[in-house]
């Protein structure tokens, strides 16, 4: 009876335990196919974002919802509707004069002519092909099932099935996560993290601006989650900019970050310019005082007497005084960081090198500097130089063997827009790390809550891309440029829900899809990535010891 | 499925067709005022039987050339015309005309046009409930009924579908089903199908 609805039918899980949703009646490869939707589905039920199955007649197709329309089959229903005070009036329109129409977005095809595995679709299914939700088997048809090379990262909106992500292929190309403040950039960038760490895919830098990654987190939902120290113990090593902070917290950091006033190089202070409103010329000045000055241009510099000699100085240079003035006056401003000392500092570079090429991972905390975005811009812009530069020469002298490569690195940069603006992306080492991607085996993960601020060509550099919610046209524009289907996506992007869900698409996914991200903060999460408390350590001792020695006799 | 004996005596024979095509016919009732209500499923035919759905009555002078004048002025009630004139009865008749909507071959029940007119001087029956829910089931023959030239169409309709709905076990579901059908087959007259469908109750 094409009034009772479909579940009451038996129609609610149809082939498969697929829920049937309705018949292809037109579209096209740009545009996405139209969707009818079957009298007895509810429009109120069908979400944009949710992954669809289309059975073709030769190949069955794997897309997007992107769109979600009412229809009717006579146009003077919107000019002059019809009394809906009659009950069976609104029940016999429902579906047939007035109807529910989805288009969505073929992204995969699989068929019997296809070995391999899904490919992107390069045709659309047939009229009248039957659309239904995808089930949990398409899903691990499409992104695999959880082993060594892919880690479970959530759930596809409103399903059970567990989304995997390549991680292998992850860190083989810079990567993105992007979202207002508050929808779980953090959260999700952690996770990544962890599927990095726990796959042993790459070893990890991480610049951790507010001290969420290392030793604890905070979470919305729990006061308090484990950092990737507290779960990966001495796999994680912290480095601390700001070690006082740290052990008030009543941690001890692995080792203290100092750097030297002779170690800063004017490459180093450049990415400063924008934060400082340093003109050009005042920028080039300071390369110009390390060719006068040499190694230690900087404490020289600073420690330059006023008034006469310093006006020397500056017609020496061939500078206005008030253009030297100025740079010094901003160059001073570095005297105010502690972690900044006197001569060449501790050598921090080296020890974060050893512990990567240990395979360990790195965190740098900031501490107090968390909330000084020029220290931030200055540290992570300087040891990522030196870092990426070393990495350069054991690329270079591996030349091809890749035995001799050094492991992949990934830098997890925060605020990521102020060191790839288009101003500065062009000359500052990150904008090279992206623009390069793997050839030297170092990748970002830049974390932002504005892409838009972020240079073009770096952002369509990125090979995989996680946004949570973005409001902001000009975001939404900045993550989907260079993305096929963008402008159908966008729909999606704009109604994610403002917590734990995120549209991924890129290199590490074979389609984009909207991701429901796993549970991370309770003692089953951490159970479920692997991880043991006290009292499962204990046991697991103990029945080891057993196995070992045979139970202990009283 | 055939009718059985039952079925059969159950079904009163009401006339005879006297003018027929492969998508309408007219019959003569045996008995004055004895027509079908307007919508009433109608079965001619022996070894085809042929529905039909009664879509027009009227009642007449026999001799076309002689017309009906009125004859109570002096009647207390309108059955005192009968009493005081018994020729009447001879001399009017009542015939309907049915739309055809399906037949039944080798006992298959087809929603659709027979192959043939049927027969002149076929007896009619009205449909028992029985055969009007078997018939109603199905909705197939709707765009039959919107297609025949007749001048009370969405009359005929509503009155076809709310005798029908009384013979199905669940009334309002039958209405909601066979108003979709309408719905699909009037494609975008969304005033006729909500006046129609306002009939119904």
């Amino acid at each position: 009876m094409n009034g009772v609805n479909a579940s009451q039918q038996g129609l609610g899980y149809g082939h498969h335990g697929r829920m049937p949703l309705g018949m292809v009646v037109s579209g096209s490869l740009a545009e996405g196919v139209k969707v009818r939707l079957d009298d007895g589905v509810s429009i109120e039920d069908v979400k944009v974002g949710t992954f669809i199955n289309i059975q073709g007649n030769q190949k069955c197709f794997l897309g997007v919802l992107t769109e979600i329309e009412l229809e009717s089959t006579d146009d003077g229903i919107a000019a002059t509707p019809p009394d809906m005070s009659n009950p069976l009036l609104q029940q016999v329109m429902s579906g047939t004069t007035a109807y529910g129409a989805i288009t969505v977005e073929p992204m995969l095809a699989m068929g019997v002519d296809m070995p391999d595995g899904p490919q992107p679709a390069k045709t659309i299914p047939s009229h009248f092909s039957r659309v239904s939700l995808a089930s949990e088997e398409d899903i691990q048809a499409v992104f695999g099932d959880e082993d060594a090379k892919h880690f479970y990262i959530g759930n596809p909106m409103d399903m059970e099935a567990r989304l995997c992500l390549n991680i292998e292929e992850l860190v083989k190309r810079s990567n993105g996560v992007f979202g207002k403040s508050g929808t779980g950039k953090t959260f999700l960038t952690r996770l990544l993290l962890i599927g990095i760490l726990q796959h042993g895919a790459a070893s990890n830098l991480i610049f951790d601006m507010h001290g969420e990654y290392g030793w604890r987190g905070s979470s919305e939902h729990t006061n308090e989650v484990k950092g990737l120290k507290q779960l990966f113990g001495s796999k994680v090593a912290v480095f601390s900019l700001d070690p006082e902070s740290a052990r008030r917290r009543g941690l001890t950091p692995d080792y203290d970050v100092s750097i030297g006033y002779d170690d800063i190089e004017p490459e180093d202070v450049e990415i400063l310019r924008d934060s400082w409103g340093l003109s050009d010329v005042a920028a080039d000045t300071a390369y110009s005082l390390q060719r006068r000055l040499g190694k230690r241009w900087l404490s020289e510099f600073l420690a330059y007497e006023g008034g006469e000699p310093f006006s020397e100085l500056a017609r020496e240079m061939n500078v206005q005084h008030s253009t030297l003035s100025a740079l010094r006056n901003r160059l001073s401003r570095l005297q105010r960081f502690d972690f900044i000392t006197e001569g060449s500092g501790r050598n921090s570079v080296n020890e974060i090198l050893a512990y990567l090429n240990r395979g360990a991972h790195v965190v740098l905390e900031f501490g107090r500097y968390g909330s000084n975005i020029d220290a931030y811009l200055l540290v992570a812009n300087l040891l990522t130089r030196r870092i990426h530069d070393r990495y350069v020469r054991l690329s270079e002298q591996a030349s091809g063997d890749s035995t001799q490569e050094p492991r992949p690195l990934v830098i997890t940069i925060e605020e990521a827009h102020k060191f790839l603006s288009p101003a500065i992306a062009r000359n500052t080492i990150f904008g090279n790390i992206a623009r390069e991607m793997r050839k030297y085996n170092v990748t970002l993960l830049v974390v932002d809550q504005r892409p838009s601020g972020i240079d073009d060509e770096i952002m369509s550099q990125l090979g995989t891309k996680i946004a949570c919610l973005l409001d902001n046209e000009k975001d939404t524009d900045a993550v989907l440029s260079g993305v096929s289907g963008s402008r159908k996506l966008r729909t999606v992007l704009a109604r994610l829900e403002s917590n734990r869900q995120a549209l991924a698409f890129g290199h590490a996914l074979p389609m984009p899809v909207v991701i429901q991200t796993r549970e991370y903060g309770s003692a089953e999460s951490y159970r479920e990535l692997g991880f043991m408390d006290a009292t499962q350590l204990r046991a697991q001792v103990e029945r080891e010891t057993d196995l070992l020695f045979g139970p202990a006799v009283c | 499925m055939t009718l059985n004996a039952s079925q059969q005596n159950d079904a009163a024979r009401i006339g005879e067709v006297i003018e027929a095509s492969t998508t309408e016919f007219t019959a003569q009732c045996y008995r004055l005022y004895e027509a079908p209500a307007l919508g009433s499923l109608v079965r001619c035919g022996e070894d085809i039987p042929i529905y039909a759905i009664v879509c027009e009555s009227a009642t007449q002078s026999l001799d076309p050339a002689r017309h009906t004048i009125p004859r109570g002025r002096a009647e207390p009630d309108e059955a005192g015309v009968f009493r005081s004139n018994p020729q009447i009865e001879r001399l009017l008749y009542t015939r309907f005309r049915a739309v055809i909507v399906g037949y039944r071959d080798h006992g298959a029940l087809k929603r659709y046009l027979p192959p043939n007119a049927p027969r002149m001087y076929a007896f009619v029956t009205v449909s028992a409930a029985a055969e009007l829910a078997e018939f109603s089931s199905g909705t197939e023959f709707i765009p039959l009924l919107l297609a025949a030239p007749v001048s009370a169409q969405d009359d005929v309709i509503a009155a076809f579908l709310r005798q029908a709905s009384e013979t199905q076990p669940d009334r309002d579901a039958y209405l909601v089903s066979a108003g979709k059908s309408l719905a699909t087959a009037l494609g975008g007259q969304t005033h006729r199908l909500s006046e129609i469908l306002r009939r119904l109750q």
